[in-house]
């Protein structure tokens, strides 16, 4: 288990999200969640609450367990242990033909002896819906996905983001209470997965359904969604807005896992203070920190500061520049102090001044830690 | 760049890539099409030899004698029967296969027969069958008194089921190997109950591998002779024991091929009927 700090407001940290007013409804609930394959628990004990109209993603490496629990909420899988709630009915048994839920596959499964319009009238038609309604109805997803005049094309004849729509519209044309999307973009390449992201944000908000979204793919996750479940091992290693997963990582593996971390051992002397391999360390806050405590001290690439003179700054310490990666829009130093390697990133923009200079090979600097920036990772020897 | 072909090269690499096929398919299917069909205009000499002259008279026999016609109707009657209980007996099994841990061994079973002759696995249906036979002894057994089976119809459709179900199972068993499940989640997710959900979504996926298994099946069970000669007696006659007929002792092989002619007919007619209720695909699919 792990816990975290707080090292300042939330709120404070994060300016620009867009702002959603979400319902208190919860629309899907975990409860004590359990699947074992075998030997394996592929889903460990998940409880959860996923509230009406949220986007909510499940992130993690392949075989954290994330498609699994996608299955039991459509009702493939069975849990072992454990109940699954939706609209506050209890589901756990309960056949996926019969749940108001749809799902988006990651292959789409579109049937490809039907058309365009005969794939998303499918659900219409198993609900006996009436012909016309059914036709008003199919246009109405059609025109949504921005496939109108695809009506009769058959899926072999489609781009790989144009089937995806077709699964896209299939499901939503049945108006589920959540929509549940397995990795639906990892198979399109990256200029369309982005276009995507931004169709499916839009859609969402548009419609109000609750989306349940699994992906491995951290950027995805942290584009789109309003709040984040970081699986590791069939458990879930953190839970929160998707600021909170990046800003204040608890574990070791969620540092890691969402963008890159610095991660340097830490011995707490004081609340405030710790002692580093770089050298003594002041804190932002001090609250729960316990002398003699062994930690682990996060910093984001980014948030590093670099000069090539001494700043009059707490926690600065000298680094020699290892390697130089050059990205394009970034500046990827490696620097090692003392045995230990960072990384920091730095934005290349041309500009020549304290805190912003670019740094050549083998080049002796300064390395600033900034304390608010630092998070504080205290997690047990048995996580 | 290459220079244009000149004709010549051009006919030389024609020759080359369509040629050996097309000469195969000229050499042992159009060329002895053809023969018999000369040979089914050509009337009956002294020796059952064909000699001219030329005429439809063959034809008109055929089709103006009730008992021909009764003979391709009953032929066609058997043969669509058996085809129809090997496909419901084959269908299952093939899923059963597909799905099964021991496939590999189930399919070494299914295939096995055709390890011995064909006349063989037809005489051993005599043994099962015959008075003191394998199965009046099962019936003996229960205390119930034993049963005429040889010949019967009854034995002629359990020996062509018996020959020509792996015919069919092999196919299919292609076929489903190759179903693409996710499409019965995808149908289940979509508000399907299970039967439902596996004809819209899982059925449709085998038609390929049922439409060749039918054709493999109904077109030799239609024209066999050696099962209903022997296990039918002289009881049961199908267009294959008349056409075997007149090319042996009626010793007419000129009526014998126009009898061959109509039943390759026949099936091409239900060929070309079923091409088109099904449009341009359905012969895709068949292929």
């Amino acid at each position: 288990m792990a816990v975290a700090r707080r090292l300042c407001p939330v709120e404070m940290l994060f300016r620009g999200r867009r702002e959603r007013k979400l319902g208190d409804s919860v629309a899907v609930r975990l409860e004590g969640v359990t699947k074992r394959f075998g030997d394996v628990r592929a889903v460990d004990n998940v409880s959860l609450e996923v509230r009406d109209g949220e986007f909510f993603s499940l992130l993690g490496p392949s075989g954290c367990g994330k498609t699994t629990l996608l299955r039991m909420i459509a009702g493939f899988d069975t849990p072992d242990e454990g109940r699954i709630l939706i609209g506050g009915r209890d589901m756990t048994g309960v056949p996926p033909y019969l749940r108001p839920v749809n799902t988006v596959f990651q292959s789409y499964a579109l049937f490809p002896h039907m058309n365009v319009e005969q794939n998303i009238a499918f659900g219409l038609r198993m609900k006996r819906m009436p012909k016309e309604e059914i036709a008003r109805r199919v246009a109405w997803a059609l025109e949504l996905v921005n496939l109108s005049g695809f009506e009769k094309r058959r899926p072999d004849q489609m781009s790989g983001g144009q089937r995806q729509r077709v699964a896209l519209a299939r499901a939503l044309v049945n108006e589920p209470e959540v929509l549940l999307l397995d990795e639906p973009l990892s198979a399109l390449d990256l200029k369309l997965r982005q276009e995507l992201r931004v169709d499916l944000m839009n859609l969402q908000e548009q419609l109000g359904i609750t989306f349940i979204f699994v992906t491995h793919d951290q950027e995805e996750a942290l584009v789109m969604s309003d709040r984040i479940a970081v699986m590791n091992k069939g458990r879930i290693e953190q839970l929160g807005p998707t600021e909170e997963i990046y800003e204040l990582p608890k574990t070791a593996f969620v540092a890691r896992f969402i963008g890159d971390s610095n991660l340097i051992p830490a011995k707490v002397l004081e609340p405030r203070r710790v002692r580093t391999p770089l050298g003594e360390f002041v804190l932002d806050e001090d609250d729960a920190l316990v002398p003699g405590q062994e930690v682990l001290l996060s910093i984001r690439p980014e948030k590093i500061r670099l000069f090539r003179e001494r700043p009059n700054l707490p926690n600065v310490f000298r680094a020699k520049v290892d390697d130089i990666i050059y990205t394009g829009s970034e500046n990827l130093y490696i620097l090692l102090a003392d045995g230990q390697r960072l990384m920091c990133e730095t934005l290349n923009h041309d500009i020549q001044e304290p805190g912003h200079e670019e740094f050549d090979y083998d080049e002796e600097i300064w390395v600033a830690l900034t304390p608010e920036k630092l998070v504080v990772i205290q997690e047990e020897a048995d996580a | 760049m290459r220079e244009a072909a000149t004709p010549a090269q051009r006919l030389r690499r024609v020759l080359l890539t369509v040629g050996p096929g097309a000469f195969w398919l000229v050499l042992f299917v159009l060329v002895p099409t053809l023969i018999v069909l000369v040979v089914s205009l050509m009337s009956r000499g002294s020796l059952g030899q064909p000699v001219p002259p030329f005429g439809l008279h063959n034809y008109v026999r055929f089709f103006s004698d009730p008992l021909f016609l009764e003979i391709i109707g009953r032929s066609l009657w058997i043969g669509f029967w058996s085809t129809l209980l090997v496909m419901l007996l084959g269908y299952p099994l093939a899923f059963y296969i597909a799905q099964s841990r021991y496939k590999e061994v189930l399919l070494l079973l299914v295939v096995i027969p055709f390890f011995t002759n064909f006349l063989i696995r037809v005489y051993a249906w005599i043994v099962v069958f015959q008075k003191e036979g394998l199965l009046n002894a099962l019936i003996t057994a229960f205390g119930l008194p034993p049963g005429e089976f040889l010949p019967s119809t009854l034995a002629v459709y359990v020996a062509t089921v018996y020959t020509y179900l792996p015919f069919f199972v092999l196919p299919l068993y292609a076929a489903v190997e190759r179903i693409d499940w996710s499409l019965l989640e995808a149908a289940y997710d979509l508000g399907a109950r299970p039967v439902r959900a596996f004809f819209e979504a899982i059925f449709p996926q085998t038609l390929p591998g049922l439409l060749a298994g039918f054709l493999l099946v109904f077109i030799p069970a239609v024209g066999t002779f050696v099962i209903a000669d022997l296990l039918g007696g002289g009881k049961v006659t199908l267009v294959g024991n008349l056409i075997q007929l007149q090319f042996g002792s009626a010793q007419n092989w000129a009526f014998g091929s126009a009898a061959s002619m109509v039943l390759m007919a026949m099936v091409l007619l239900g060929l070309w009927l079923y091409a088109r209720t099904q449009g341009e695909r359905g012969l895709d699919r068949l292929v």
